[in-house]
Protein backbone atom coordinates (compact mmCIF):
# COMPACT_ATOMS: atom_id res chain seq x y z
CA UNK A 1 0.00 0.00 0.00
CA UNK A 2 1.08 4.10 -0.42
CA UNK A 3 3.57 5.02 2.05
CA UNK A 4 0.94 7.18 3.75
CA UNK A 5 3.93 9.60 5.49
CA UNK A 6 5.51 10.16 2.45
CA UNK A 7 7.06 12.29 1.24
CA UNK A 8 9.54 12.20 3.94
CA UNK A 9 11.82 14.93 3.24
CA UNK A 10 10.19 17.59 1.72
CA UNK A 11 13.36 19.88 1.26
CA UNK A 12 15.05 17.65 -1.13
CA UNK A 13 13.60 18.50 -4.59
CA UNK A 14 14.79 16.04 -7.75
CA UNK A 15 13.01 17.64 -10.03
CA UNK A 16 12.42 21.28 -10.83
CA UNK A 17 10.70 22.61 -14.13
CA UNK A 18 10.60 26.26 -14.64
CA UNK A 19 8.49 28.29 -17.48
CA UNK A 20 8.34 25.12 -19.41
CA UNK A 21 7.30 25.92 -23.26
CA UNK A 22 6.56 23.14 -26.16
CA UNK A 23 4.96 23.57 -29.39
CA UNK A 24 4.56 21.71 -32.88
CA UNK A 25 4.41 23.37 -35.65
CA UNK A 26 1.41 25.70 -34.66
CA UNK A 27 -0.03 23.73 -31.88
CA UNK A 28 1.11 25.13 -28.44
CA UNK A 29 1.15 21.55 -26.30
CA UNK A 30 2.61 23.10 -23.04
CA UNK A 31 2.52 26.97 -21.87
CA UNK A 32 4.76 27.36 -18.75
CA UNK A 33 4.53 24.13 -16.86
CA UNK A 34 6.26 24.92 -13.60
CA UNK A 35 6.30 21.63 -11.48
CA UNK A 36 8.89 20.16 -8.28
CA UNK A 37 8.78 16.75 -8.06
CA UNK A 38 10.05 15.84 -3.91
CA UNK A 39 12.60 12.81 -2.95
CA UNK A 40 10.53 9.78 -2.10
CA UNK A 41 7.17 10.94 -3.65
CA UNK A 42 4.82 9.88 -6.24
CA UNK A 43 3.57 13.13 -8.30
CA UNK A 44 1.02 12.08 -10.28
CA UNK A 45 -0.11 14.22 -13.26
CA UNK A 46 -4.01 13.89 -15.01
CA UNK A 47 -5.26 14.72 -17.83
CA UNK A 48 -7.11 13.83 -20.60
CA UNK A 49 -5.19 12.12 -23.70
CA UNK A 50 -4.12 14.61 -25.87
CA UNK A 51 -3.28 17.51 -23.24
CA UNK A 52 1.03 16.81 -23.60
CA UNK A 53 1.38 14.45 -20.80
CA UNK A 54 3.64 12.33 -22.40
CA UNK A 55 5.59 15.48 -24.30
CA UNK A 56 6.14 16.18 -20.89
CA UNK A 57 7.64 13.39 -19.41
CA UNK A 58 9.55 12.64 -22.72
CA UNK A 59 11.08 16.22 -22.09
CA UNK A 60 11.95 15.56 -18.74
CA UNK A 61 13.90 12.30 -19.99
CA UNK A 62 15.78 13.56 -22.45
CA UNK A 63 13.48 12.68 -25.52
CA UNK A 64 11.86 16.05 -26.70
CA UNK A 65 13.95 19.50 -26.38
CA UNK A 66 11.78 22.24 -24.58
CA UNK A 67 11.49 25.34 -26.32
CA UNK A 68 11.61 27.87 -23.53
CA UNK A 69 12.33 26.84 -19.98
CA UNK A 70 14.51 25.22 -17.04
CA UNK A 71 14.42 21.38 -16.82
CA UNK A 72 16.64 20.82 -13.98
CA UNK A 73 16.81 16.66 -12.99
CA UNK A 74 18.99 15.65 -10.08
CA UNK A 75 21.23 19.20 -10.59
CA UNK A 76 21.25 18.63 -14.23
CA UNK A 77 19.59 20.86 -16.57
CA UNK A 78 18.48 18.12 -19.46
CA UNK A 79 18.59 19.89 -22.12
CA UNK A 80 21.89 21.24 -21.91
CA UNK A 81 23.53 17.98 -21.81
CA UNK A 82 26.24 16.48 -24.36
CA UNK A 83 25.67 12.50 -25.19
CA UNK A 84 27.79 10.97 -22.10
CA UNK A 85 26.01 13.32 -19.51
CA UNK A 86 22.93 12.20 -20.59
CA UNK A 87 23.47 8.94 -20.70
CA UNK A 88 24.40 9.14 -17.24
CA UNK A 89 21.43 10.88 -15.91
CA UNK A 90 19.79 8.46 -18.25
CA UNK A 91 20.79 5.48 -15.85
CA UNK A 92 19.35 7.35 -12.92
CA UNK A 93 16.26 7.71 -14.70
CA UNK A 94 13.50 4.76 -15.77
CA UNK A 95 11.02 5.24 -18.45
CA UNK A 96 7.79 3.23 -18.37
CA UNK A 97 6.32 3.67 -22.10
CA UNK A 98 2.62 3.21 -22.32
CA UNK A 99 3.52 0.61 -24.62
CA UNK A 100 5.84 -0.86 -22.75
CA UNK A 101 8.02 -0.98 -25.81
CA UNK A 102 9.87 -4.14 -24.78
CA UNK A 103 12.24 -5.36 -27.50
CA UNK A 104 10.63 -8.27 -29.49
CA UNK A 105 13.26 -9.56 -31.00
CA UNK A 106 14.35 -10.58 -27.93
CA UNK A 107 13.84 -12.49 -25.00
CA UNK A 108 12.54 -11.07 -21.37
CA UNK A 109 16.66 -11.80 -20.09
CA UNK A 110 17.92 -9.99 -23.09
CA UNK A 111 15.28 -7.83 -22.69
CA UNK A 112 16.28 -7.15 -19.19
CA UNK A 113 20.16 -7.35 -19.57
CA UNK A 114 20.50 -5.11 -22.85
CA UNK A 115 21.24 -2.11 -20.90
CA UNK A 116 22.85 -3.46 -18.16
CA UNK A 117 25.94 -5.54 -20.03
CA UNK A 118 26.75 -2.30 -22.19
CA UNK A 119 26.61 0.03 -19.63
CA UNK A 120 28.35 -1.92 -16.60
CA UNK A 121 30.99 -3.95 -18.39
CA UNK A 122 32.96 -4.77 -15.21
CA UNK A 123 29.96 -6.92 -14.14
CA UNK A 124 30.61 -10.71 -14.70
CA UNK A 125 27.52 -12.74 -16.12
CA UNK A 126 26.51 -14.85 -12.75
CA UNK A 127 26.08 -10.61 -11.72
CA UNK A 128 23.73 -10.10 -14.40
CA UNK A 129 22.43 -12.93 -13.71
CA UNK A 130 22.06 -12.09 -10.08
CA UNK A 131 20.42 -9.04 -10.79
CA UNK A 132 17.86 -9.99 -14.10
CA UNK A 133 16.39 -12.43 -11.43
CA UNK A 134 16.04 -10.27 -8.48
CA UNK A 135 14.25 -7.66 -10.75
CA UNK A 136 12.22 -10.35 -12.09
CA UNK A 137 11.26 -11.58 -8.82
CA UNK A 138 10.21 -8.23 -7.76
CA UNK A 139 7.68 -7.76 -10.14
CA UNK A 140 6.86 -11.36 -9.88
CA UNK A 141 7.31 -12.82 -13.01
CA UNK A 142 10.49 -15.24 -12.72
CA UNK A 143 9.70 -18.04 -14.76
CA UNK A 144 9.28 -15.87 -17.84
CA UNK A 145 12.76 -15.34 -18.14
CA UNK A 146 13.49 -17.08 -21.51
CA UNK A 147 9.99 -16.63 -23.10
CA UNK A 148 9.24 -13.74 -26.00
CA UNK A 149 7.49 -10.48 -25.00
CA UNK A 150 4.42 -11.75 -27.73
CA UNK A 151 4.07 -14.90 -25.48
CA UNK A 152 3.50 -12.38 -22.26
CA UNK A 153 0.03 -10.78 -21.49
CA UNK A 154 -0.74 -7.19 -20.79
CA UNK A 155 -0.06 -7.05 -17.21
CA UNK A 156 3.04 -9.11 -17.56
CA UNK A 157 4.45 -6.77 -20.47
CA UNK A 158 3.76 -4.28 -17.94
CA UNK A 159 6.02 -5.69 -15.10
CA UNK A 160 8.64 -6.72 -17.67
CA UNK A 161 8.84 -2.64 -18.90
CA UNK A 162 9.33 -2.08 -14.86
CA UNK A 163 11.59 -4.66 -14.52
CA UNK A 164 13.85 -3.66 -17.36
CA UNK A 165 14.31 -0.18 -15.78
CA UNK A 166 14.31 -1.28 -12.51
CA UNK A 167 17.58 -3.22 -13.14
CA UNK A 168 19.36 -0.06 -13.62
CA UNK A 169 18.07 0.96 -9.85
CA UNK A 170 16.99 4.43 -10.58
CA UNK A 171 16.44 6.97 -8.48
CA UNK A 172 13.42 8.35 -10.67
CA UNK A 173 10.66 6.57 -12.46
CA UNK A 174 8.35 8.23 -15.03
CA UNK A 175 5.48 6.36 -16.12
CA UNK A 176 3.62 6.87 -19.28
CA UNK A 177 0.02 5.73 -17.87
CA UNK A 178 1.05 2.70 -16.60
CA UNK A 179 -2.60 1.27 -16.43
CA UNK A 180 -3.83 2.42 -20.04
CA UNK A 181 -5.46 -0.58 -21.79
CA UNK A 182 -5.31 -3.03 -18.75
CA UNK A 183 -8.71 -4.62 -16.84
CA UNK A 184 -9.51 -3.45 -13.42
CA UNK A 185 -7.70 -6.09 -11.64
CA UNK A 186 -4.62 -5.78 -13.46
CA UNK A 187 -4.98 -2.23 -12.52
CA UNK A 188 -4.64 -2.80 -9.40
CA UNK A 189 -1.83 -4.82 -9.52
CA UNK A 190 0.19 -2.85 -11.11
CA UNK A 191 -0.80 0.13 -8.68
CA UNK A 192 0.08 -2.02 -5.59
CA UNK A 193 3.61 -2.93 -7.60
CA UNK A 194 4.67 1.09 -8.63
CA UNK A 195 3.51 1.19 -4.57
CA UNK A 196 5.84 -1.27 -3.72
CA UNK A 197 8.60 0.12 -6.14
CA UNK A 198 8.67 3.43 -4.85
CA UNK A 199 8.96 1.95 -1.02
CA UNK A 200 11.26 -0.76 -1.75
CA UNK A 201 13.95 1.05 -3.91
CA UNK A 202 13.26 4.58 -2.67
CA UNK A 203 12.56 6.20 -5.90
CA UNK A 204 10.60 9.47 -6.73
CA UNK A 205 8.38 8.97 -9.49
CA UNK A 206 6.30 10.92 -11.69
CA UNK A 207 2.95 8.91 -12.89
CA UNK A 208 1.09 10.08 -15.97
CA UNK A 209 -2.35 8.60 -15.97
CA UNK A 210 -6.15 9.91 -16.58
CA UNK A 211 -7.51 6.51 -14.48
CA UNK A 212 -8.51 8.27 -11.62
CA UNK A 213 -8.11 4.75 -9.30
CA UNK A 214 -4.71 4.49 -10.06
CA UNK A 215 -4.14 8.38 -9.26
CA UNK A 216 -5.74 7.90 -6.12
CA UNK A 217 -4.06 4.86 -5.05
CA UNK A 218 -0.72 5.99 -5.74
CA UNK A 219 -0.30 9.29 -5.99
CA UNK A 220 1.24 11.51 -3.23
CA UNK A 221 0.56 14.90 -4.96
CA UNK A 222 -1.33 14.88 -8.21
CA UNK A 223 -1.42 17.74 -10.59
CA UNK A 224 -4.13 18.08 -13.33
CA UNK A 225 -2.86 19.18 -16.83
CA UNK A 226 -4.99 20.90 -19.25
CA UNK A 227 -4.35 23.71 -22.20
CA UNK A 228 -0.65 23.46 -21.49
CA UNK A 229 -0.97 24.04 -17.77
CA UNK A 230 -1.63 22.81 -14.27
CA UNK A 231 -4.82 24.11 -13.31
CA UNK A 232 -5.05 21.81 -9.96
CA UNK A 233 -2.59 20.66 -7.66
CA UNK A 234 -2.37 18.94 -4.24
CA UNK A 235 -3.06 15.63 -2.45
CA UNK A 236 -6.28 13.59 -4.06
CA UNK A 237 -9.05 15.17 -1.86
CA UNK A 238 -7.61 18.55 -2.16
CA UNK A 239 -8.00 18.65 -6.20
CA UNK A 240 -10.90 16.96 -6.73
CA UNK A 241 -12.80 18.71 -3.39
CA UNK A 242 -14.37 21.50 -6.05
CA UNK A 243 -16.61 22.81 -8.18
CA UNK A 244 -14.64 23.05 -10.98
CA UNK A 245 -16.83 21.79 -13.90
CA UNK A 246 -13.60 20.70 -15.74
CA UNK A 247 -12.87 18.35 -12.85
CA UNK A 248 -16.49 17.21 -12.19
CA UNK A 249 -16.19 15.95 -15.65
CA UNK A 250 -13.02 14.18 -15.63
CA UNK A 251 -14.35 12.77 -12.66
CA UNK A 252 -17.51 11.51 -13.60
CA UNK A 253 -16.09 10.16 -17.29
CA UNK A 254 -13.71 8.02 -14.37
CA UNK A 255 -16.68 6.65 -13.10
CA UNK A 256 -19.60 6.18 -15.51
CA UNK A 257 -17.38 4.28 -17.87
CA UNK B 1 39.12 19.48 -37.65
CA UNK B 2 38.63 23.01 -39.07
CA UNK B 3 38.38 22.66 -42.22
CA UNK B 4 35.80 19.83 -41.61
CA UNK B 5 34.36 22.93 -39.39
CA UNK B 6 33.88 25.49 -42.82
CA UNK B 7 32.60 22.77 -44.87
CA UNK B 8 29.97 22.35 -42.74
CA UNK B 9 29.01 25.94 -42.42
CA UNK B 10 29.23 26.30 -46.10
CA UNK B 11 26.65 24.12 -46.56
CA UNK B 12 24.59 25.14 -43.81
CA UNK B 13 24.74 28.41 -45.91
CA UNK B 14 24.10 27.03 -48.98
CA UNK B 15 21.24 25.42 -48.12
CA UNK B 16 20.07 28.35 -46.24
CA UNK B 17 20.19 30.12 -48.80
CA UNK B 18 18.20 27.90 -51.38
CA UNK B 19 15.10 27.93 -48.70
CA UNK B 20 15.48 31.88 -48.39
CA UNK B 21 15.45 31.97 -51.97
CA UNK B 22 12.43 29.88 -52.35
CA UNK B 23 9.47 30.79 -49.64
CA UNK B 24 6.70 29.79 -50.38
CA UNK B 25 3.27 28.06 -49.34
CA UNK B 26 2.61 26.50 -52.61
CA UNK B 27 2.59 22.74 -53.38
CA UNK B 28 5.54 23.12 -55.27
CA UNK B 29 7.52 25.19 -52.67
CA UNK B 30 6.80 22.33 -50.20
CA UNK B 31 7.53 19.97 -52.24
CA UNK B 32 10.96 21.58 -53.10
CA UNK B 33 11.63 22.58 -49.47
CA UNK B 34 11.22 18.57 -48.02
CA UNK B 35 13.55 17.88 -50.89
CA UNK B 36 16.14 20.09 -49.24
CA UNK B 37 15.92 18.84 -45.89
CA UNK B 38 15.60 15.04 -46.83
CA UNK B 39 18.90 15.73 -48.48
CA UNK B 40 20.40 17.42 -45.50
CA UNK B 41 19.32 15.13 -43.06
CA UNK B 42 20.35 11.87 -45.08
CA UNK B 43 23.60 13.76 -45.35
CA UNK B 44 23.69 14.41 -41.75
CA UNK B 45 22.64 10.67 -41.04
CA UNK B 46 25.97 9.63 -43.27
CA UNK B 47 28.09 11.89 -41.02
CA UNK B 48 26.61 10.46 -38.02
CA UNK B 49 27.41 7.11 -39.52
CA UNK B 50 30.97 7.73 -39.84
CA UNK B 51 31.27 9.34 -36.40
CA UNK B 52 30.09 6.50 -34.54
CA UNK B 53 31.29 3.84 -36.44
CA UNK B 54 34.53 3.70 -34.26
CA UNK B 55 33.45 4.75 -31.20
CA UNK B 56 32.55 2.22 -28.06
CA UNK B 57 31.23 -0.13 -27.44
CA UNK B 58 31.80 -2.17 -30.51
CA UNK B 59 28.65 -4.05 -30.99
CA UNK B 60 31.07 -7.15 -33.00
CA UNK B 61 28.63 -9.69 -31.94
CA UNK B 62 25.71 -7.97 -33.09
CA UNK B 63 28.08 -7.01 -36.36
CA UNK B 64 28.22 -10.82 -36.87
CA UNK B 65 24.43 -11.54 -36.17
CA UNK B 66 23.63 -9.09 -39.02
CA UNK B 67 25.95 -10.30 -41.45
CA UNK B 68 24.48 -13.62 -40.99
CA UNK B 69 21.01 -12.27 -41.41
CA UNK B 70 22.35 -10.09 -44.68
CA UNK B 71 24.52 -12.48 -46.15
CA UNK B 72 23.38 -16.39 -45.06
CA UNK B 73 20.05 -15.80 -45.48
CA UNK B 74 20.08 -13.87 -48.49
CA UNK B 75 21.49 -17.24 -50.15
CA UNK B 76 19.18 -19.21 -51.57
CA UNK B 77 17.83 -15.69 -52.90
CA UNK B 78 21.06 -14.93 -55.16
CA UNK B 79 21.62 -18.89 -55.63
CA UNK B 80 18.87 -18.75 -58.02
CA UNK B 81 18.35 -15.32 -59.19
CA UNK B 82 22.48 -16.31 -60.13
CA UNK B 83 21.82 -19.33 -61.75
CA UNK B 84 18.79 -18.78 -63.77
CA UNK B 85 20.18 -15.65 -65.07
CA UNK B 86 23.52 -17.51 -66.66
CA UNK B 87 21.34 -20.05 -68.28
CA UNK B 88 19.48 -17.74 -69.47
CA UNK B 89 22.06 -15.36 -70.60
CA UNK B 90 24.04 -17.70 -72.24
CA UNK B 91 21.40 -19.13 -74.13
CA UNK B 92 20.29 -16.00 -75.46
CA UNK B 93 23.92 -15.01 -76.79
CA UNK B 94 24.47 -18.14 -78.47
CA UNK B 95 22.57 -18.23 -81.48
CA UNK B 96 23.91 -14.75 -82.88
CA UNK B 97 27.63 -15.63 -82.33
CA UNK B 98 26.84 -18.96 -83.86
CA UNK B 99 25.73 -16.68 -86.81
CA UNK B 100 28.99 -15.12 -86.46
CA UNK B 101 30.88 -18.21 -86.05
CA UNK B 102 32.03 -16.56 -82.48
CA UNK B 103 30.61 -19.47 -80.21
CA UNK B 104 33.80 -20.05 -79.14
CA UNK B 105 33.88 -16.50 -77.71
CA UNK B 106 30.71 -17.23 -75.46
CA UNK B 107 32.46 -17.58 -72.07
CA UNK B 108 34.17 -14.59 -72.37
CA UNK B 109 31.44 -12.76 -73.33
CA UNK B 110 29.79 -14.32 -69.93
CA UNK B 111 32.70 -13.85 -68.02
CA UNK B 112 32.71 -9.88 -68.76
CA UNK B 113 28.67 -9.47 -68.47
CA UNK B 114 29.29 -11.34 -65.50
CA UNK B 115 31.64 -9.41 -63.80
CA UNK B 116 31.34 -6.24 -65.37
CA UNK B 117 27.40 -5.70 -64.75
CA UNK B 118 25.21 -8.61 -64.02
CA UNK B 119 27.16 -10.21 -60.52
CA UNK B 120 27.14 -6.70 -58.59
CA UNK B 121 24.02 -5.71 -60.39
CA UNK B 122 21.78 -8.61 -59.98
CA UNK B 123 23.25 -9.08 -55.94
CA UNK B 124 22.33 -5.26 -55.43
CA UNK B 125 19.00 -4.80 -56.83
CA UNK B 126 18.22 -8.48 -54.98
CA UNK B 127 19.49 -7.02 -52.10
CA UNK B 128 17.75 -4.05 -52.26
CA UNK B 129 14.40 -6.00 -52.49
CA UNK B 130 14.83 -8.70 -49.64
CA UNK B 131 17.46 -6.68 -47.29
CA UNK B 132 16.36 -3.25 -47.51
CA UNK B 133 13.11 -3.70 -46.74
CA UNK B 134 13.54 -5.78 -44.19
CA UNK B 135 16.06 -3.31 -42.49
CA UNK B 136 13.10 -0.30 -43.36
CA UNK B 137 10.42 -2.65 -41.92
CA UNK B 138 12.36 -3.81 -38.53
CA UNK B 139 13.70 -0.37 -37.96
CA UNK B 140 10.59 1.36 -38.98
CA UNK B 141 8.66 -0.71 -36.13
CA UNK B 142 11.07 -0.40 -33.96
CA UNK B 143 10.98 3.00 -34.29
CA UNK B 144 7.05 3.16 -33.98
CA UNK B 145 6.68 0.91 -31.26
CA UNK B 146 9.08 3.56 -29.13
CA UNK B 147 11.93 0.71 -29.13
CA UNK B 148 14.44 2.93 -30.23
CA UNK B 149 13.25 5.66 -27.70
CA UNK B 150 13.69 3.09 -24.80
CA UNK B 151 17.29 2.21 -25.74
CA UNK B 152 17.98 5.98 -25.91
CA UNK B 153 15.81 6.20 -21.99
CA UNK B 154 18.07 3.19 -21.04
CA UNK B 155 21.51 4.82 -22.22
CA UNK B 156 22.47 2.68 -24.96
CA UNK B 157 22.95 4.66 -27.99
CA UNK B 158 20.51 3.30 -30.59
CA UNK B 159 22.25 4.30 -33.51
CA UNK B 160 25.40 2.44 -33.05
CA UNK B 161 23.57 -0.93 -31.78
CA UNK B 162 21.11 -0.53 -35.43
CA UNK B 163 22.27 1.49 -38.03
CA UNK B 164 26.15 1.26 -37.63
CA UNK B 165 26.33 -2.68 -37.18
CA UNK B 166 23.45 -3.22 -39.80
CA UNK B 167 25.28 -0.68 -42.58
CA UNK B 168 28.68 -2.12 -41.68
CA UNK B 169 26.98 -5.37 -42.81
CA UNK B 170 25.77 -5.13 -45.98
CA UNK B 171 28.91 -2.75 -46.72
CA UNK B 172 30.48 -5.99 -45.62
CA UNK B 173 28.20 -9.02 -47.01
CA UNK B 174 27.16 -7.27 -50.85
CA UNK B 175 30.57 -7.69 -52.28
CA UNK B 176 30.60 -10.98 -50.86
CA UNK B 177 27.56 -11.98 -52.29
CA UNK B 178 28.30 -10.27 -55.38
CA UNK B 179 31.35 -13.11 -56.01
CA UNK B 180 28.83 -15.54 -54.66
CA UNK B 181 26.63 -14.39 -57.47
CA UNK B 182 29.65 -14.42 -60.47
CA UNK B 183 30.53 -17.92 -59.20
CA UNK B 184 26.84 -19.23 -59.47
CA UNK B 185 26.15 -17.45 -62.57
CA UNK B 186 29.26 -18.88 -64.63
CA UNK B 187 28.25 -22.19 -63.08
CA UNK B 188 24.81 -21.90 -64.83
CA UNK B 189 26.57 -20.70 -67.76
CA UNK B 190 28.79 -23.26 -67.94
CA UNK B 191 26.06 -26.02 -67.41
CA UNK B 192 24.93 -24.65 -71.27
CA UNK B 193 28.14 -24.44 -72.62
CA UNK B 194 29.21 -28.04 -71.43
CA UNK B 195 25.79 -29.26 -72.77
CA UNK B 196 26.92 -27.81 -76.49
CA UNK B 197 30.81 -28.26 -76.91
CA UNK B 198 31.55 -30.36 -73.85
CA UNK B 199 34.32 -27.74 -72.83
CA UNK B 200 35.44 -28.42 -69.47
CA UNK B 201 35.23 -26.48 -66.05
CA UNK B 202 38.36 -25.42 -66.15
CA UNK B 203 39.32 -24.32 -69.78
CA UNK B 204 35.39 -22.55 -69.49
CA UNK B 205 36.43 -20.62 -66.42
CA UNK B 206 40.28 -19.93 -68.06
CA UNK B 207 38.40 -18.17 -71.13
CA UNK B 208 35.42 -16.77 -69.44
CA UNK B 209 38.57 -14.67 -67.09
CA UNK B 210 40.88 -13.84 -70.34
CA UNK B 211 39.24 -11.24 -70.83
CA UNK B 212 38.64 -9.48 -67.49
CA UNK B 213 41.08 -6.80 -66.76
CA UNK B 214 42.36 -5.88 -63.00
CA UNK B 215 40.00 -3.10 -64.05
CA UNK B 216 36.99 -5.01 -64.20
CA UNK B 217 37.36 -6.82 -61.04
CA UNK B 218 38.41 -3.78 -58.94
CA UNK B 219 35.27 -1.45 -60.28
CA UNK B 220 32.67 -4.40 -59.47
CA UNK B 221 34.48 -4.50 -55.74
CA UNK B 222 34.22 -0.61 -55.58
CA UNK B 223 30.68 -0.72 -56.69
CA UNK B 224 29.45 -3.75 -54.68
CA UNK B 225 31.03 -1.67 -51.77
CA UNK B 226 29.15 0.88 -52.65
CA UNK B 227 25.79 -0.25 -53.21
CA UNK B 228 26.04 -2.51 -49.95
CA UNK B 229 26.16 0.56 -47.95
CA UNK B 230 23.74 2.33 -49.57
CA UNK B 231 21.29 -0.43 -49.12
CA UNK B 232 22.27 -0.39 -45.23
CA UNK B 233 21.82 3.64 -44.76
CA UNK B 234 18.66 4.09 -47.00
CA UNK B 235 16.88 1.03 -44.93
CA UNK B 236 18.52 2.43 -41.82
CA UNK B 237 17.39 5.94 -43.01
CA UNK B 238 14.06 5.01 -43.55
CA UNK B 239 13.20 2.96 -40.84
CA UNK B 240 14.59 5.69 -38.45
CA UNK B 241 12.36 8.29 -39.30
CA UNK B 242 9.11 6.19 -39.75
CA UNK B 243 6.38 7.47 -38.34
CA UNK B 244 2.58 7.74 -38.35
CA UNK B 245 1.99 4.50 -36.85
CA UNK B 246 1.80 1.05 -38.54
CA UNK B 247 1.25 2.45 -41.47
CA UNK B 248 4.71 4.19 -41.64
CA UNK B 249 6.50 0.99 -41.16
CA UNK B 250 5.30 -0.41 -44.37
CA UNK B 251 5.72 2.69 -45.91
CA UNK B 252 9.36 3.06 -44.53
CA UNK B 253 10.09 -0.76 -46.40
CA UNK B 254 8.80 0.18 -49.59
CA UNK B 255 10.54 3.62 -49.70
CA UNK B 256 13.63 1.80 -48.58
CA UNK B 257 13.57 -0.27 -51.75
CA UNK B 258 12.59 1.95 -54.11
CA UNK B 259 15.31 4.68 -53.25
CA UNK B 260 18.15 2.20 -52.70
CA UNK B 261 16.83 0.87 -56.30
CA UNK B 262 16.78 4.05 -57.76
CA UNK B 263 20.11 5.21 -56.05
CA UNK B 264 21.90 1.93 -57.31
CA UNK B 265 21.31 2.61 -61.09
CA UNK B 266 22.73 5.77 -60.72
CA UNK B 267 25.64 4.93 -59.05
CA UNK B 268 25.98 2.55 -61.44
CA UNK B 269 26.38 4.81 -64.04
CA UNK B 270 28.55 7.12 -62.26
CA UNK B 271 31.06 4.28 -61.85
CA UNK B 272 30.93 3.02 -65.08
CA UNK B 273 31.81 6.41 -66.69
CA UNK B 274 34.84 6.83 -63.97
CA UNK B 275 35.87 3.35 -65.51
CA UNK B 276 35.83 3.76 -68.92
CA UNK B 277 37.33 6.98 -68.25
CA UNK B 278 40.15 5.01 -66.55
CA UNK B 279 40.47 2.35 -68.83
CA UNK B 280 40.55 5.14 -71.45
CA UNK B 281 44.41 6.10 -70.28
N1 LIG C 1 6.66 14.14 -31.94
C1 LIG C 1 5.55 14.89 -32.11
N2 LIG C 1 5.41 15.60 -33.24
C2 LIG C 1 4.30 16.35 -33.44
N3 LIG C 1 3.30 16.46 -32.57
C3 LIG C 1 3.37 15.77 -31.42
C4 LIG C 1 4.51 14.94 -31.14
N4 LIG C 1 4.34 14.38 -29.92
C5 LIG C 1 3.14 14.84 -29.48
N5 LIG C 1 2.56 15.66 -30.36
C6 LIG C 1 1.30 16.36 -30.18
O1 LIG C 1 1.26 16.88 -28.87
C7 LIG C 1 -0.01 16.73 -28.30
C8 LIG C 1 0.10 16.05 -26.96
O2 LIG C 1 0.52 14.72 -27.15
P1 LIG C 1 0.76 13.71 -25.96
O3 LIG C 1 1.70 14.32 -25.00
O4 LIG C 1 1.18 12.42 -26.56
O5 LIG C 1 -0.67 13.56 -25.30
P2 LIG C 1 -1.08 12.68 -24.05
O6 LIG C 1 -1.44 13.65 -22.99
O7 LIG C 1 -2.25 11.88 -24.48
O8 LIG C 1 0.09 11.81 -23.71
C9 LIG C 1 -0.84 15.96 -29.29
O9 LIG C 1 -1.72 16.88 -29.91
C10 LIG C 1 0.14 15.41 -30.28
O10 LIG C 1 -0.42 15.42 -31.55
MG1 LIG D 1 0.39 9.78 -23.88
Amino acid sequence: MKNENQPGIKEEIVISIRGLYKSFGESQVLKGIDLDVFKGENFVVLGRSGSGKSVLIKIIAGLLKPDQGIVNVIGLKVDKLNQKELQGLRLKMGFIFQSSALYDSMTIRENLEFSMIRNFKHLSSTEINTAVEEVLDAVGLKEKINQMPSDLSGGQIKRIGIARTLILRPEIMLYDEPTAGLDPITCTEINELINEVQSRYNTSSIIITHDLTCAKETGHRIAMLQDGNFFRLGTFEEVFDTDDIRMKSFFDYNFIR
Amino acid sequence: MNIRKSVVRLINTFYLFLRKYKSGDDLFSKRVDSFFIETYSIHKFIARFFKELFQKPSEFREIIRQCYEVGFKSIPLITLTGFVIGIVFTKQSRPPLVEFGAASWLPSLIGIAFVRALGPLVTALIAAGKVGSNIGAELGSMKVTEQIDAMDVSAVNPFKFLVVTRVVATTVMIPVLTLYCTFVGLLGSYLNVHQNELTSFVTFIESAFAQVSFLDVSSAVVKSVIYGFTIGIVGCYRGFNASHGTQGVGKAANRAVVFSMFLIFAEEMIVVQITNWIASF
